[in-house]
């Protein structure tokens, strides 16, 4: 049952890849329609497997950097859907599709970790917490990918050489307004998750912040979010400048997803889950 | 039926000839009057556009409507018949689709791809609707041509890329702004240049024009014309201020805006973008103000490479083009052979509907007295036992119309039925003979 539900998210997400990936070779609108729609099917058999997970091991399924994964696509496609629904700037579906759909298969291509699950990945609040960084991460990584159409449609505007994606990218205030919009719903959603976070800590351990690789790196990532938004709300900065931050916030929060399962050790890793 | 066209455009008429044919009605009103007294021409539409004058009618005799159409062209009193008649290209029936389609597609246009050709036939057929000389053959062939020029336009992106300076400019505007309604535009000079770029902007939806020039007199009329305020050229660095799209276009000789002056302003402006268009020679502004962050300015040689680049991938859209073109112009022609059958079909209803109507007056004469509901069910039956018994002919009809035999299959059923009695009463004669 499982290996069909994922075989049909897999199918669906790689699915719309292709379809985007059509979309934006032929530049017909039908294809991104499709696209979409394939990342829609997808999204509700993901949630349905996600629900199935969640009862069966009575907890979210997040114990594993491949679990991770898997729980991450769901949101960065929800958040992907929303987007377009309110903003059609449809290449972006080129990059999320595979993305969300690699994601997805990393359930299937990371190692399982057999055994036992800490005690402390248990209860509301820290499934709330998991719940709202997540959601806030898959915003802020939209503001990334778009921040990289940013750059790459102004660099052609202001150097005149006018390239593949010229005719294909939106236009920069468009995008610009993506940046925006992906800040104004990723950067709460963080912050909750964050505090959240940090409430539980407080009442499992005692403590509000516990010096985890993963905790450091996240909040040096908010705190970047935080002078983007505070700049574009005041000084009034946007474009260039914009995307690159919001590209930069991205890079460390992989780092930091990639360092807590790979190399750091921490309360935060997949794994360990020792006491600190 | 048949449709012919007739028409002459810029490849083989020269301008002159082109414009005595323009002017030839001034008033549609006229031109379609002599166009419908035309016996010969069941419906007919008549349009220009910037390099063409053509005449497209539905003609049941297509020589004689050519032969009309001819004429009607060559009525003008300056218009040297032979000339005309060198100049005059002719298309009928395949070929006519085809033409119309390539025209509202633009394939046919001086620049290819050129957006305003769909809207003059739009303009000219709504025209000819008005003056009531279209028909069913030829509402259906130009709502087919307006949904087949827009699929050219989606489907190739022929209209994509930008093959004039000005709508070069536009189009980079675009990709920056987004949509240029509710823009600033700031005019530096007020010569020939700047007034077609007005044109322009104002009907891409920038709503606030300022004119900047030398003499403020001149700037005040052009002003005027295009609703936008005037303001000295002294007081430029302000107006940077308020503009987003600026296009310079002077004759002066150094910079009028220089590096410094931009980067002051963007400050004040919040680095809102800025989108420079220098289309003056030699240049009025200062290339180095490209280097600021948010600004983009564009000279006329970039513009010309934008342009440049763009016509070549028009070519390819072209091609394509032509063979949605092709398909399309098919599938109308089984639509016009489809048309043959009706009016046997109509004919054929109508004369089942004649004898109903005697018989039953014929019926109810004897039969004395009835009620209403009895006479009602007399009515109900003729009417059935006719559509039932006609039923398979029309269907043999409405079947028919792809084989070869179809105006054979069309006499026959005629002739079954009887439906061309003047004819049928010519060979009466002998078939009496044979009895």
């Amino acid at each position: 049952m499982a290996a069909l539900l994922i075989s049909l998210i897999l199918l669906a997400y790689f699915g719309g890849t292709a379809a985007y990936l059509a979309y934006v070779f032929v530049q017909r609108e039908g294809f991104a329609r499709v696209g979409a729609g394939c990342l829609a099917a997808g999204w509700l058999v993901h949630t349905g497997e996600l629900m199935r997970r969640f009862v069966s091991l009575g907890q979210l399924p997040m114990s594993t950097p491949g679990e991770a994964l898997f729980f991450f696509s769901w949101t960065l496609t929800a958040v992907f859907l929303l987007l377009t629904w309110r903003f059609p700037i449809r290449i972006l579906g080129v990059l999320v599709a595979p993305l969300s759909a690699l994601m997805a298969a990393a359930l299937w291509l990371l190692p399982s970790r057999p055994g036992g699950v800490s005690p402390l990945l248990a209860g509301f609040w820290l499934h709330l917490h998991v719940l709202l960084s997540l959601a806030g991460t898959a915003a802020l990584t939209l503001a990334g990918l778009g921040g990289l159409l940013y750059l790459l449609q102004e660099r052609q505007l202001k150097q005149k050489k006018f390239g593949f994606f010229y005719r294909r990218l939106p236009s920069l205030t468009q995008l610009d307004r993506l940046n925006h919009w992906c800040l104004t719903l990723g950067f709460p959603l963080l912050t909750l998750g964050i505090i959240t976070g940090s409430l539980y800590a407080q009442m499992a351990l005692g403590r509000f912040f516990n010096w985890d690789p993963k905790e450091i790196l996240t909040l040096i990532a908010w705190l970047i979010y935080t002078v983007l938004l505070h700049e574009r709300l005041t000084v009034g900065w946007r474009g260039r400048r914009a995307a690159w931050l919001a590209l930069g916030g991205l890079s460390i929060m992989v780092l930091a997803f990639a360092g807590a399962s790979l190399w750091f050790t921490g309360y935060h890793s997949f794994g360990s889950f020792r006491m600190p | 039926m048949n449709l012919v066209l007739v028409g002459v455009n810029h490849k083989t008429a020269p301008v002159e000839l082109r414009e005595k044919l323009c002017g030839l009605f001034p008033d549609p009103q006229t031109a379609y009057q002599r166009l419908k007294a035309a016996p010969e021409l069941s419906e007919v539409l008549y349009y220009n556009t910037c390099n063409r004058v053509e005449v497209l009618a539905v003609a049941p005799d297509p020589e004689a409507g050519i032969r009309r159409l001819t004429e009607f062209l060559a009525s003008h009193p300056e218009v040297d018949p032979p000339e005309l008649e060198k100049a005059l290209y002719v298309h009928q029936g395949e070929a006519a689709v085809r033409h119309l389609f390539r025209v509202a597609a633009s394939l046919d246009a001086m620049v290819v791809g050129e957006p305003q050709i769909l809207g003059q036939v739009k303009a000219a057929y709504r025209q000819a609707t008005e003056q009531n000389a279209t028909g069913p053959i030829l509402n259906r062939l130009l709502h087919k041509t307006f949904s087949v020029a827009k699929k050219v336009r989606t489907e190739t992106g022929i209209g994509d890329h930008a093959v004039s300076i000005s709508y070069a400019a536009v189009s980079l505007g675009k990709k920056i702004f987004g949509e240029l309604g509710g823009k600033t535009a700031l005019l530096i000079g007020a010569g020939e240049m700047a007034e077609l770029a007005l044109e322009h902007l104002r009907r891409q939806g920038v709503d606030r024009i300022i004119i900047a020039n030398r003499t403020l007199e001149r700037a005040a009329r052009l002003a005027e014309r295009f609703r936008g305020r005037a303001v000295p050229l002294e007081g430029l660095e302000e107006e940077l201020l308020a503009c987003d799209i600026l296009i310079s276009s002077t004759g002066a000789e150094g910079y009028v805006l220089r590096r410094e002056q931009v980067a002051a302003a963007m400050r004040r402006r919040r680095q809102r973008p800025l989108f420079l268009i220098d289309i003056a020679v030699p240049r009025d502004l200062d290339p180095r103000i490209n280097e600021l962050e948010y600004v983009y300015l564009y000279n006329i040689d970039d513009l010309k490479e934008v342009v440049e680049s763009n016509v070549q991938r028009r070519q390819q859209a072209a091609s394509q083009a032509e063979g949605l073109v092709a398909a399309e112009t098919l599938k109308f022609l089984d639509w016009l052979k489809t048309l043959g059958v009706f009016p046997t079909i109509i004919a054929l209803q109508e004369k089942a509907r004649a004898i109903c109507r005697q018989e039953l007056k014929k019926t109810l004469g004897h039969l004395g007295p009835l009620t209403p509901e009895q006479v009602e069910a007399l009515e109900v039956l003729t009417r059935s036992v006719a559509a039932k018994l006609l039923h398979d002919p029309i269907m043999f009809l409405k079947r028919n119309h792809h084989s070869r035999h179809a105006a054979a299959e069309i006499t026959l059923v005629r002739r079954l039925f009887n439906l061309d009695p003047d004819e049928n009463h010519l060979r009466k004669p002998a078939l009496a003979e044979s009895d």
